[in-house]
């Protein structure tokens, strides 16, 4: 079996692997960070975004040989020590989570979307979640969440 | 009152977790020696199973076990049973046998025959693909019309013509009387189309079995995790109470479709025993498109009969509906009583009739989803209505007004056997037509047209009955069990408060809600309180979270519990002041002496109730834990009003919803923000159904909607942000005068949107057009 050697969350990890397993599978299964989700098997809901040398990807739609020697970052990873990243303060200020379950993709998918973006209209928003679904909030706060984590971001690199 | 106590939009206490990555759903567990399972399922809608072989499977790499419906058969187990019984015109409805693994007969497209256990999930997908399974396929009968067609193939033996049953509500000829003097009668022939809930976490479920203790243990991703044992020990493995623990972990939404005992939980923990080693199983979301209980899947015809001034004289509504393959747990009570009981909406239509049809087809099991047969019930009522409305030339909301029943009329008895609660339906309908510029509508569609786009404005004024139930009412109806709540609040020698509730929560905030409660009542830091559900072995008894009842039976459950907790620590706090128990005052975490400056924490009497040095131990047991189980005195009746207004664009018909609007009573609010979220999620579920979603059998029953390829959920940008209210008529019999919120945007939203569609596209000559409005549908429409 191949082994894979990536960084994620900052540390250097390595495990045996088959050809086949997915990122998704080496991140839950092998290192235990169950954060990211699988929500379908076509691709389409996003639970399983995670950052692959700083921009968002399905993890379920990518091999976990593919990220030899690459920068992971998960949803674990985004807060520093009990303080949040400010993007997860504003899923919670905002009610942007219900049952939770999209959460992780949704907010690694949106941390993506800011870095390019640092302050995105409604609409900008709305286009950029094309890859996520979420079942529970109709959407409504998860885009006033996103807004609001946005300029949260840029407030905290300005200041 | 404590800042985070009742009405406050306290951010949730479970947010933290989630947005760490800390959850814990099913899928996240591990035990020590797990293995895990693949199902083998049926490619055929219908087929005879010839023959079964496992052996080549067996000899494979990782594999532990494979047991198939043969070895089920043999260990003489149950069928997983029905939780309703519904009586028909010709009887009690036909309950045929539902074996969790086939061992004779497949009948939908992923009903199971067997079970492959390995050491890995690959090595078990892998094993599950060689069990070589000799099938002999057999004509299905995927549809409604196709089942009931004469000679149409048979889902079992049991039933003849695939009726499960033929039930009505109402004396026909009473409101064929009715009709008889109608001065309008308008007709609509609609279809419900059946949806996938697609809760976002896949089912999933781990089992084991402790050979010392002989204590089996089942994590699920259920919505009421004690029903789970009650229906799977006592009717399908036969294991006594005491010996089972069902764990329901955070579960990532469920709409429904996680109510229902499914097979999987069954045969998880019965090879559980056998393999003596913890088994995993997590359904891909293929697997979930045709193993989740599907909703809706209604045929009606109704007609409303009014008098010459619009007041409406008499409903008469028939209705088919698809039970699928099998009966699932609440299936057959979906398109009855949760459904005709209904019918009346807000109005005072003097006589109904509804008549129901139930049919098996070669489908998977269709049972409750988001609302479970009020969206229906309010999709005929409010299609119907405005429909009416527009044939007669009255404005919609001013037929809807002739017709409400009043505010003053409560409690109100309807012609279809419920009692209406409480409500304001004017006010409701008021609200969200200022929220909605209704008046403004029609300088709105002048302008739309400039552009060449068909703009319509569409009502739904709704109404729902939850807090499931009072157990001697719904017993009557043909419930199995009762439908009342427990919760147990523990109070700590500090002060600190857990609470063990019987509802579940899977999104909807009960360790927010539930602790906002307690810190109001008690006048504790809601940071000292925790809520704890979702584990048989802590909670001791539960029905669950459905039908919007956590608040209004689990919350008024708590009341009651609070109520005992407040009369005993009374009574240590008289006896700590050396006064009398009815001089005893308790305000904002003080106990106090009417009429003195004498005062005690609550705190200190908790300390005084476990460190009882102090303590009148002749009359009163040490501690300070106590449970109630309540059980409601009628259903709530939450209702309202939401209005959609829609943009057409005529050169590809896509369906552009502009402005959404609602209007909601649900009683005393504890948590406005999270109320609102579950009004704006209920609406996308809604939106979807109304324009998106629908599942799609062929005729042979392949489903041709299985993924989300092909099954179209709403995304963000199909809809707009919402404007959402809430007016308050609290309701009357229960301590919360709380009534419920979690289903109202579903139940409402669907008739709004096709409302608004149908008035859009009347200006073309379009007269009907079926969910979902999707814009191929709604372009053929308009170039027929
Ligand atoms: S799990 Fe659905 S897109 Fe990755
Ligand atoms: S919060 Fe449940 S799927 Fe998004």
């Amino acid at each position: 079996m191949p082994t894979v050697n990536m960084n994620v969350n900052g540390e250097a990890v390595s495990g045996e692997v088959e050809s086949r397993t997915l990122l998704v599978q080496f991140l839950r299964e092998t290192l235990r960070l169950t954060g990211t989700h699988v929500g379908c098997d076509t691709s389409q809901c996003g639970a399983c975004v995670v950052h692959v040398n700083g921009v968002s990807a399905k993890s379920c739609t990518m091999l976990a040989v593919q990220c030899e020697g690459a920068d992971v970052t998960t949803i674990e990873g985004l807060a520093d020590g009990d303080a949040l990243h400010p993007m997860q303060e504003a899923f919670r200020d905002n009610h942007g989570l219900q049952c939770g379950f999209c959460t992780p993709g949704m907010i690694m998918s949106a941390l993506d979307l800011a870095n390019r973006n640092s302050a995105p209209s409604e609409q900008e928003v709305r286009d950029w979640l094309e890859g996520n679904i979420c079942r529970c909030t109709g959407y409504h706060n998860i885009v006033k969440s996103i807004m609001a984590g946005a300029r949260a971001m840029a407030a905290g690199q300005g200041g | 009152m404590p800042k985070d106590g009742i009405g406050a939009s306290v951010k949730r206490k479970e947010d933290y977790r989630f947005i760490t990555g800390q959850g814990a759903y099913t899928d996240d567990i591990d035990r020590p020696g797990q293995t895990y399972a693949v199902f083998v399922r049926s490619p055929h809608a219908h087929a005879r199973i010839a023959s079964v072989d496992t052996s080549a499977a067996a000899a494979m790499p990782g594999v532990v076990k494979i047991l198939t419906g043969a070895d089920y058969a043999a260990d003489g187990l149950g069928g997983l049973p029905c939780g309703w019984q519904v009586t028909g015109k010709d009887g009690p409805m036909v309950e045929p046998p539902h074996p969790p693994l086939a061992a004779d007969r497949v009948r939908h497209v992923g009903d199971q025959l067997a079970v492959v256990i390995a050491n890995s999930a690959a090595e078990a997908r892998d094993a599950a693909e060689a069990v070589a399974v000799e099938y002999e396929p057999l004509a299905a009968a995927a549809s409604i019309d196709a089942a009931l067609s004469p000679g149409a193939p048979q889902v079992h033996d049991e039933a003849p013509g695939n009726l499960c049953y033929d039930w009505e509500l109402g004396d026909k000829a009473d409101v064929d009387a009715a009709f008889a003097g109608a001065h309008h009668v308008t007709r609509v022939e609609l279809v419900n189309n059946r949806l996938v809930p697609n809760a976002m976490e896949p089912r999933a479920a781990v089992a084991e079995y402790d050979r010392a203790t002989r204590e089996y243990t089942l994590y699920t991703t259920s919505q009421n995790p004690h029903v789970i044992r009650l229906l799977m020990g006592a009717f399908v493995l036969q294991l006594p109470e005491h010996r089972l623990r069902v764990v329901a972990p955070d579960v990532g939404g469920g709409f429904g479709s996680k109510i229902f005992h499914y097979a999987e939980e069954a045969i998880l923990t019965w090879a559980a025993g056998k393999v003596a080693r913890p088994i995993k199983w997590t359904a891909e979301r293929a697997e979930s498109f045709v193993t989740d209980a599907h909703g809706r899947d209604h045929v009606t015809v109704a007609e409303l009969a009014l008098d010459a001034d619009g007041k409406f004289l008499g409903l008469k509504v028939d209705t088919r509906a698809n039970m699928g393959a099998y009966l699932s747990t609440f299936a057959p009570c979906v398109p009855t009583y949760l459904y005709a009981t209904l019918l009346a909406g807000q109005y005072t239509t003097p006589k109904i009739w509804c008549g129901v049809q139930a049919v098996f087809t070669h489908t998977v099991p269709v049972d409750a989803y988001r609302g479970a047969g009020r969206p229906e019930a309010t999709f005929v009522v409010e299609r119907i209505v405005e429909t009416a409305a527009h044939e007669m030339g009255i404005d919609p909301a001013e037929l809807r007004r002739r017709n409400f029943v009043p505010p003053d009329a409560f409690p109100y008895q309807t012609p279809v056997a419920l009692v209406y609660d409480s409500g304001d339906y004017e006010g409701t309908l008021a609200a969200a037509l200022a929220d909605a510029d209704y008046n403004g509508f029609a300088a709105r569609r002048t302008e739309a047209e400039a552009r060449g786009k068909l703009r319509g404005i569409g009502l739904s004024a709704y109404i729902e009955a939850c807090g499931i139930a009072p157990s001697a009412v719904v017993g009557s109806l043909g419930a199995r069990a009762g439908l009342y709540e427990c919760g147990e609040v523990r109070v700590h020698p500090t002060g600190s408060v857990t609470f063990f509730t019987g509802t579940h929560s899977h999104g909807q905030g009960h360790e927010t809600t539930f602790a906002q409660i307690i810190a109001e009542r008690l006048g504790v830091d809601i940071d000292a309180v925790e809520v704890v559900h979702g584990d048989t072995s802590k909670i001791p008894f539960g029905m669950g979270t459905y039908g919007s009842r956590s608040l209004a039976v689990g919350g008024s459950a708590l009341s009651r519990a609070l109520d005992k907790v407040e009369t005993k620590a009374k009574r240590i706090a008289a006896h700590l002041m050396e006064a009398s128990e009815a001089d005893i005052e308790f305000a904002d975490g003080q106990f106090t002496v009417a009429g003195t400056d004498k005062s005690v924490g609550f705190g200190d009497v908790a300390l005084t109730a476990y460190v009882p040095h102090n303590y009148p131990i002749e009359e009163l047991e040490p501690g300070l834990d106590e449970t109630a189980y309540y059980d409601p005195a009628n259903f709530t009746f939450p209702a309202g009003c939401h209005v959609c207004e829609v943009e057409i664009d005529p050169d590809t018909g896509a369906v552009e919803i502009v402005n959404f609007a609602a209007s909601d009573d649900f009683g005393n609010v504890i948590n406005p923000m999270i109320v609102e979220g579950q009004v704006h999620g209920g609406i996308v579920q809604g939106v979807g159904q109304a324009l998106l979603e629908g599942c799609v059998y062929g005729d042979d029953g392949q489903l041709a909607t299985g993924s989300y390829m092909d099954y179209t959920m709403p995304r963000a940008d199909d809809v707009p942000s919402f404007t959402v209210s809430t007016r308050t008529t609290p309701c009357p019999h229960n301590p919360l005068g709380a009534k419920g919120c979690g289903e109202a945007g579903a139940i409402a939203a669907p008739a709004a949107v096709m409302n608004a569609v149908h008035h859009a596209l009347a200006s073309r000559g379009v007269s009907r057009i079926d969910m979902p409005a999707t814009p191929a549908r709604v372009w053929q429409a308009l170039n027929a």
